[in-house]
Formats: structure tokens, sequence, C-alpha cells
């Protein structure tokens, strides 16, 4: 008998969907996880300030379109993108920083010779603060609406590039300050 | 090499085991032993949001470190094994959980064997009932 | 010079290859009988050109010849020799090369052993297996080339090997595996080799067979070797991850213990022909889908090797023409292989359709559960799969597979009267039942999945054993005159079968019963972990040669009664600065002991890790019997004789000659 029923290409349709799906998976960059809290208001909290004696605690997130910087003296990207950072910071963008597991005086010396791009920094010693934000390294940086609320979280370096293509069109969307000009 | 010589050289090296220093062991006081295995299955379920798919029990970097204290606090506290897990997944997503949720795009994953199971099994009882069929011709 | 060489011998061997995988079957299509003897001598040189290709490599490490930039990468002048010729296979090229010269070796093989097999089906056979050669030597000769020097510069000393491979246990743990992979080209080439002839002969089966069985069981012990080499040297106790790179070698093993179970009635029965063949072909192929996963980059692992997209394209590619072709020989040509015969629903036949489904089930869910996060990223979802959904499957699976075991090795072929199968399980249950409820609740509480766990184990054994008994009193001989008469191939059934029992059994226990406790202990305190009473003696240090250590001695006694000591240490190395934890292992065939120094804390104290893990050791135990009862099997007698032609009588049953 030689004739088959049409099940026996079954198996090579299937394998065919395998390959391109298997395709689909090469040179993909590591996973950039999306923040699980877009859309979610910033949680509360209750940190000193680097910078004076104040107390900071969730309203300062609120007001205005800002971002929220994780950084570190002990990250070696975040001293990478600090002078973007200033940048950003000379043409209005309001920028928080987030100093995330690090030491006060270091912190402070980090600042007085890079300059310092934040309005406001808040300390984050033992992590804890980040964990309820959903920071897992240094730098990410998060852009929080005027209501607290947090719209989209960038992990790794930000420059001009990441600006352009994620945060530029949200802020232009909300008829806000674009930041620095491409 | 003489057996025993090989017997007491595999012996050896079963009798040390090497393994990096990175994974530390931690030391949180609990009040029972209930509560460090509760320690010990939580943090192999949870995932370490920037290692090389290692639960936050194996890996040692920094985030890993946080987030076992963290479990440690909230179970010290009284909160669930839901509520730990779903402290983390609303703070980092599904993906921290190594159990996927069951939703429209997750079904795949239990309908897909599911299904092969159930198509497999329709397919056999047909084949039998036809090989029986055969079999019975092959018996006149 | 050792590198120059070597490098030629691959192109010595991909031109061997290449005409093995023409020539010859060219003599086959248009007759011409001396073509087709070539293909022997062929596979031999290409072997040949391999082994030389082995040594130099081997040769280079040796000298420590550090211009050579795979060398430089994996080896230092400090390693101990052992090693450093381990080292062959301790990164991506050398390693591949391994899987070329092994599968040249199964390629030259199958040419020694099928003296009577019709030489134009040997010629296909070896021609397939050429074929695949020339895609893992072309891989190697032009992406992943051992042999690539780095001059003019090259490094005074090498990178070293990465001190978690300076282990015994990558002496081995990879030949083994790589034997199970490159054994599965076997039947995969004869069941291409049967597609292409447009037919099977009825011995076909009975051909592939052997090669199968042994590719299998040496996949089982590799599998095994990799869960013990992680126990103790990565895993914190753990034996099994459900990493990715772990349920690469599971794949081909699942479907593969399809295979020879499927095989088994091809060769008595001439039937599932057409299913066999598709299921050689599905093992292969998840062979190289393995290969393709853990080298690729695709997935993440902390056990992959360093990946290259450019590769994994490659690797890709050749999947596809491979698994893709012979996919696309088997749609077309499939019709061709019916078999003919029936058998009742109540016979071996259909319970080994039962075992075939539930293995290919678990195939299936490991695979979707391994590349989940590929069709993640197309359908937008992140989420992490590991031993939570696995074992969802895997349990039931396994437990349903162990339960059909027992009526299938009873049953007899083609047709088994319900009421005496019936009977003489229903007298092994009871057994069974109280011995498992017994045995289960032996350590302490067991959930009711561990104590059926037990309960089918146990009924396995009774089973087998009671068979045995019976078959051998069958002959009217006497019982030991029956026993002698009861092959091989039997016993290795019989023993492959109690492997998993005891495999089974080993999980369970383990899992549920298992005890880990983190203490803070100085010296002259004590701990209380699973029935045993360990005190911390003392602490001590000393200087190693390349390292300094802090050691504590612990004493452990158990009512009363001492029963060992174990020294877990804490070494720093000096070189690097790296602090490696070597912890203490007591190992027992009824439970491991395990004790490891974490952080030192205030005062004198450490962070102390106590582990009793009851009846670990039973799951590689009983790993190793299941790879015994196969290496068992294949010699049995029936190979040696009757390997030639085959004929399929009017009930469907295949007469050899």
């Amino acid at each position: 008998m030689s004739k088959a029923s049409p099940w026996v290409f079954l198996p090579l349709v299937a394998f065919v969907a395998l390959a391109v799906l298997l395709a689909s998976g090469l040179g993909r960059n590591p996973e950039e996880l999306p923040s699980a809290l877009a859309g979610k208001p910033v949680p509360e909290f209750s940190r000193p300030s680097l910078l004076n004696d104040r107390t900071l605690t969730e309203e300062l997130l609120t007001g205005r379109w800002q971002l929220l910087n994780v950084w570190g003296t002990w990250c070696p990207t975040c001293y990478i993108e600090h002078p973007y950072l200033l940048e950003l910071a000379r043409a209005g963008i309001p920028i928080i920083g987030l100093d995330y597991k690090d030491e006060d005086a270091k912190a402070r010396d980090y600042l007085a010779e890079y300059g310092n791009p934040f309005r406001e920094v808040i300390v984050d010693a033992d992590g804890q603060l980040g964990l309820d934000l959903g920071v897992y390294g240094a730098p990410e940086t998060f852009l929080i609406s005027p209501r607290g609320e947090i719209v989209l979280r960038h992990v790794g370096e930000l420059n001009q590039r990441v600006w352009d293509e994620k945060f530029a069109p949200v802020l232009q969307q909300a008829g806000e300050n674009p930041g620095v000009a491409p | 090499m003489k057996p025993d010589v090989m017997i007491r050289i595999a012996l050896l090296s079963l009798a040390l085991a090497a393994v990096p220093a990175g994974a530390a062991i931690d030391i949180y006081q609990f009040d029972s032993n209930a509560q460090q295995d509760r320690f010990h299955r939580l943090t192999e379920e949870l995932r370490c949001p920037k290692c090389q798919n290692q639960s936050i029990a194996d890996s040692d970097a920094e985030i890993s470190q946080d987030m076992r204290e963290r479990v440690a606090r909230m179970i010290r506290e009284g909160h669930s094994d839901e509520e730990i897990v779903g402290f983390f997944v609303a703070r980092y997503g599904d993906f921290v959980s190594y159990r996927p949720p069951l939703n429209a795009k997750t079904a795949i994953l239990w309908v897909g064997p599911l299904s092969l199971l159930l198509l497999g099994g329709v397919g056999i009882v047909l084949l039998v009932r036809r090989a029986s069929r055969e079999a019975e011709e092959d018996d006149q | 010079m050792a590198a120059e060489l070597g490098h030629l011998s691959l192109w010595v061997a991909l031109a061997a290859a290449l005409v093995l995988a023409i020539f010859p079957l060219i003599g086959v299509y248009r007759r011409v009988e001396p073509w087709q003897r070539y293909a022997r001598p062929l596979a031999w040189l290409q072997w040949l050109a391999l082994t030389v290709a082995m040594v130099c490599l081997g040769y280079s490490f040796y000298i420590n010849d550090f211009s050579v930039t795979y060398v430089a990468n994996h080896s230092n002048s400090n390693l101990p020799l052992g090693y450093r010729l381990s080292a062959i296979w301790g990164g991506h090229e050398g390693s591949l090369l391994l899987w070329g010269w092994m599968l040249g070796g199964w390629t030259a093989l199958v040419g020694l052993f099928s003296r009577k097999v019709p030489l134009p089906m040997v010629v296909r056979v070896l021609s397939v297996m050429g074929m695949i050669a020339v895609g893992f030597l072309a891989f190697m000769l032009f992406t992943s080339n051992p042999f690539d020097r780095s001059l003019p510069w090259f490094p005074i000393d090498g990178a070293d090997l990465n001190p978690l491979l300076q282990d015994p246990g990558l002496i081995i743990h990879p030949p083994m595996l790589y034997m199970g992979y490159v054994g599965f080209s076997v039947a995969f080439a004869f069941a291409v080799a049967g597609l292409l002839a447009g037919n099977l002969d009825p011995a076909w089966a009975r051909w592939a067979r052997p090669w199968t069985t042994v590719a299998w069981s040496f996949l089982t012990v590799g599998i095994a070797l990799g869960s013990w080499w992680a126990y103790y040297e990565l895993g914190w106790g753990g034996w099994w991850f459900w990493d990715p790179v772990e349920n690469a070698s599971l794949l081909p093993w699942l479907a593969g213990t399809a295979l020879i179970h499927s095989l088994a009635v091809s060769e008595k029965r001439n039937l599932f022909r057409a299913w066999t063949v598709l299921l050689a072909i599905v093992t292969f192929s998840m062979s190289l889908l393995g290969t393709f996963l853990v080298r690729s980059g695709v997935l993440t692992s902390v056990h992959a090797f360093a990946n290259d997209p450019s590769r994994g394209a490659f690797i890709l590619g050749f999947l596809v023409v491979v698994a893709g072709g012979a996919l696309t020989l088997f749609a077309l040509r499939a019709g061709r292989l019916k078999g003919q015969g029936g058998f009742k629903p109540v016979s071996r036949e259909a319970f080994l359709l039962g075992n075939n489904l539930m293995l290919l089930t678990a195939t299936f869910a490991v695979l979707m559960g391994t590349l989940y996060p590929l069709l993640g990223e197309v359908l937008d979802v992140k989420v992490s799969i590991r031993a939570d959904y696995f074992n969802g499957f895997f349990v039931p699976l396994t437990l349903v597979l162990m339960a059909i075991l027992v009526p299938g090795m009873i049953s007899n072929w083609k047709r088994q009267d319900g009421r005496p199968l019936l009977r003489r399980m229903l007298m092994l249950a009871p057994a069974a039942l109280i011995a498992g409820f017994f045995g289960a609740r032996l350590p302490g509480d067991t959930p009711w999945v561990g104590t059926l766990a037990i309960m089918l184990a146990l009924f396995l054994v009774f089973a087998h054993l009671d068979d045995t008994v019976r078959r051998s009193l069958a002959y009217n001989r006497g019982f030991w005159s029956g026993l002698g008469k009861l092959g091989r191939g039997y016993y290795g059934m019989v023993l492959a079968h109690c492997g998993v029992a005891v495999l089974v059994a080993g999980v369970t226990v383990v899992s549920f019963h298992e005890v880990e406790r983190d203490v803070r202990m100085a010296p002259g305190d004590v701990a209380e972990v699973g029935g045993y009473r360990f005190e911390f003696d003392t602490l001590s240090e000393y200087a190693g040669p390349n390292f300094d250590s802090r050691k504590g001695h612990f004493l452990v006694s158990r009512d009363g009664r001492p029963v060992t000591e174990m020294n877990p240490e804490k070494r720093t190395f000096r070189a690097s600065g790296q602090v490696m934890t070597e912890a203490a292992i007591d190992p027992g065939l009824m439970r491991d002991l395990y004790v490891a120094l974490g952080e030192p804390l205030d005062g004198n104290a450490w962070a102390v890790r106590i582990y009793h893990k009851p009846m670990i050791r039973w799951i590689w135990l009983g790993a190793l019997i299941m790879a015994l009862g196969g290496a068992l099997a294949l010699t049995d007698a029936r190979y040696r004789k009757k390997l030639g032609r085959g004929k399929a009588d009017a009930d469907g049953e295949v007469v050899y000659e």
C-alpha cells in the first residue's frame, strides 16, 4: 500500500513552525524588563535627602513631569551617562536622583566633582526603596507624570538616542518640554 | 590502578564539594524550622531579575540579596506565600516568579501538551480498533 | 606544527565525509557495486583523520601552545595534566571536535558490525552519516576552528580553565553525553536509509536496535553524571534544575526511550515501522536541537556555552537541512512503509503505544517549557518557567507510565487474555500497597503523590521478579536451569525497568524528606538536623599550594554514637583573591550529609548550612542500573547470530535468516 494519510506531513509542518520560532530568537538582546509598575503610582516612602536635612516622601515626585534616575558611585555606566543628565538638567528637565546602595559621603563628593544634575537626591542605602520600585540594577531612569504615576522605565545608559526614542515622544504628547533637541 | 586505590580516590572526590563562594548562606533568624523551609522554598521560586536564569536562592547578585532579605522579613511579619510572591510580581512582573501565570497568552503551555495527550489518545484508540479488526481477519 | 596538522586533518576528514556522502551512494543508484565498496574504507579514513586532529589538539594542550587561541582560552601552564587534556572539550570549538570525532567513530563501527546487512543498505546508512559529518566539519572549519592561531601576538600564559570545570566531572560527563547524542545519529541514518530505499527490510529494526540501545545507555549515564556533578559542584544540594541546558539533554533521552520501545515492536512484529522511522528522525533532531540551544544564545542559562548568534544561525540552518530534509522524505515515502499484522486492544503492542504516548507528551511538555521564552518574545510576554511547570506534567506522566509498564511487560504480543493478566496484577498489588504504604511512611509524613510513587515502584519490582520466576519455571527444567535460558535481552529489560523503580524511589524520598538548615554556629555549638547531631568542634587554618584555607571540624553523631567527621573549608586563592567554598559531603546509600561554611559572622561564629538528604544516591544508582540494563540487552545472542535479512510471515511476525 503506497498511499499514506495526509498526517504524514504533520511532523514537517510542526518542524517548520519550530524552526521559525528558533530563528526569531537569534540575535535577540538580553532581556530588558519593562516596568511592572507602569501606570501605577510611585510607592510611598520616607527617606532622608542626600543634599540637605529634609525628609523626602513620594510627594516629591508629583506636580510636574520629572525623571527619577537610579545611580550610585559604584556604577561605571552611571558615570558614563552623567554628562547627559547634566545636559537634560540644563535644558530644564527636572531630575530627581535615587542614590542606590551607596555611601552618603562618597555620593556627595561625586556630585561635587562631576556636577549635580539633580534637584533632589533620595538616599536608599539598603536598596529597599529600589525593591519597591522594581529596580534591579543601575542606572535606571523612570519617567513620572505630574500625578506621581510611573509612565515608563529605561534600564541602562540614558543618552540622546534613548531619549529621542522613548522619553521625548511621551513628553511631546503631553505637550511638555521635550528636552534636549536632537 | 588497584581497585581499592580507585575507590579511595572516588570517595575522596565525593568528600569535598567545591562551590564558588559567591552563593552565600544567609542566616536569618526565624521562629521555627517551618519558617526556614518556607524561606528556602520561596527563594527557589523567585527569579533573580538580572541574572542568567537563576533563582534568588542560587544567585548572589546584590538584587538577589536584597530580595532574600525582604522575603525573610515578610515571612517574619507573617505574610503568606501568595502575598510574598505577589509583592515581587507587582514590582517586577510575572518574570520574577518561576510559576508562570495562567492567562490567554500562556495558556498554550498547558493546552499544548494536554492536546497532544488527548489527540494521541484518540489516535491510539482508532489505531487499536483497526489493528484489532486486522487481528481477527488474520485469525480467520 | 601540531595545530596546522590538526587543521589539515579536519580538511581531510571533510573531504572523506563528502566523498562518503556522495560516491558510494551513486554506486547504489547506478548499481555499481565496486563504488559501494568504498563506503567502509572512507568511513575509516574519516575517523582516522579526525583522530589525528584530536591528538593534535591534545598535544597543543600538552605542550602549552598558547599561540593556539582555543588553548589560550581554556588552559594554563599550572593546570594539572588531566585537566589540560580534558580541556579539549572544555569549550565550544573543542567540544565540536569531540562530537565530530565520535560521529566518525560510530560511522566506522557501523561499517564494521554490519557484515550481514545487504551492502546497499549499509552504503545508504554510512552515506547519511557522512552527510551529517559534512555539516559538523564545515561548521568547525568555517566558524569554529579549534586550531586558529592568534599570531603574531600570543599570551604568555593561558586564561585557565574555568575553575568550576576543573573537576573529574568534566572528564567524563561531556564524552558520555556526546556518545549518546551522536549515537542516535545511527538510528537516524537507518531510518533515512530505509526511506531512501523506499522499502524497509523487515529485519531493519533488528539492525538498528542495538545501536540505538547503546546510544541510549550512554546518554542515560551522561545525564546522570551531569546531575551528580551539579549536586556536588554547583547546586547547593540540588540535582536537577530544569535549566534549559539540562532540558536539552533530556529531550533526546525521552524521545530515545520511546524509540527503543517502538523498535521492540518493529523488531518482533513488523508493525509501527513508519512510526519508528519517524521517532528515529525526531530523536536525533532533538540531539541537534540541543546542540543549537546550548550554543546559540537563544536561551539564558548559566550552563550555556558562550553564545554567538552567527554560529547559532549555522546550526539552525544545519538542523533545518537535516531534520527538514528527513521529515520531507518521510512525508513522501512513509506510505510505502506500512507493516502488516494486527493486535488486540489488550496486548503488548497496545501498552507500548501507551508508553510512547506518555513519553512523547513529556517530551513535548519539556520542549514547550524550554522554548516558551522565545514564544513569549513574539507574544510580548515575559514569564519564567522552572520546576513548577515541568514537574506538573512530568510527575503524573511518569506515574501513569509506571502503571502501564507492568501490564505491558506481562502481556503477550498480539493478544493477551484479560483475565490472567488481571489476576497476576491483583496478586502482586497487595504486597506493593502494603510495603509501599509503610515504606513511604518510614521517613515521615509523605504526601499521597509520594506514597503512590513508592507503591508503583515496588509494584514494578515485584512484577518483574514474579515474571522472571514464572518464565524460568515455564521451561519445566527446574528453576536455575530455566533462569539460564531467559536470554540477556530479557534480563536487560528487567534490570532497566528496576532501575526506573530505584530512581523514582530516590527522587520521591529525597524530594519530600530532605532537610536543609542554615544555622549560626561557633566552635562548641551543636545543631540537630535529620536525626543527626552536628557539633562544631574547632576551626583550623592551613596553607595549601595556591590557596589559604580555613577548615571547620565537625563531629557528627547519631543516637550518641559517632558517625563521621566532616571538614568543610573556605579557600582563598592567593593569585586571584577568589574564595571557594569546599562543602563536606558524607555519602551513603541511604542518605547524604552535607555541611558547608558560609560567611564568618560576629565573634567567632560562622553561617553554616547543613543538609540531610535521604536516599539521594538512589537517583544516580537507578540511572546507572538502567544504563546497565541497556548494555546487557544489546549483548543478547540474537544480535550476534541472526543479523541477516528478514521476512514477515502471514501473522506479521518477523522471521530472521
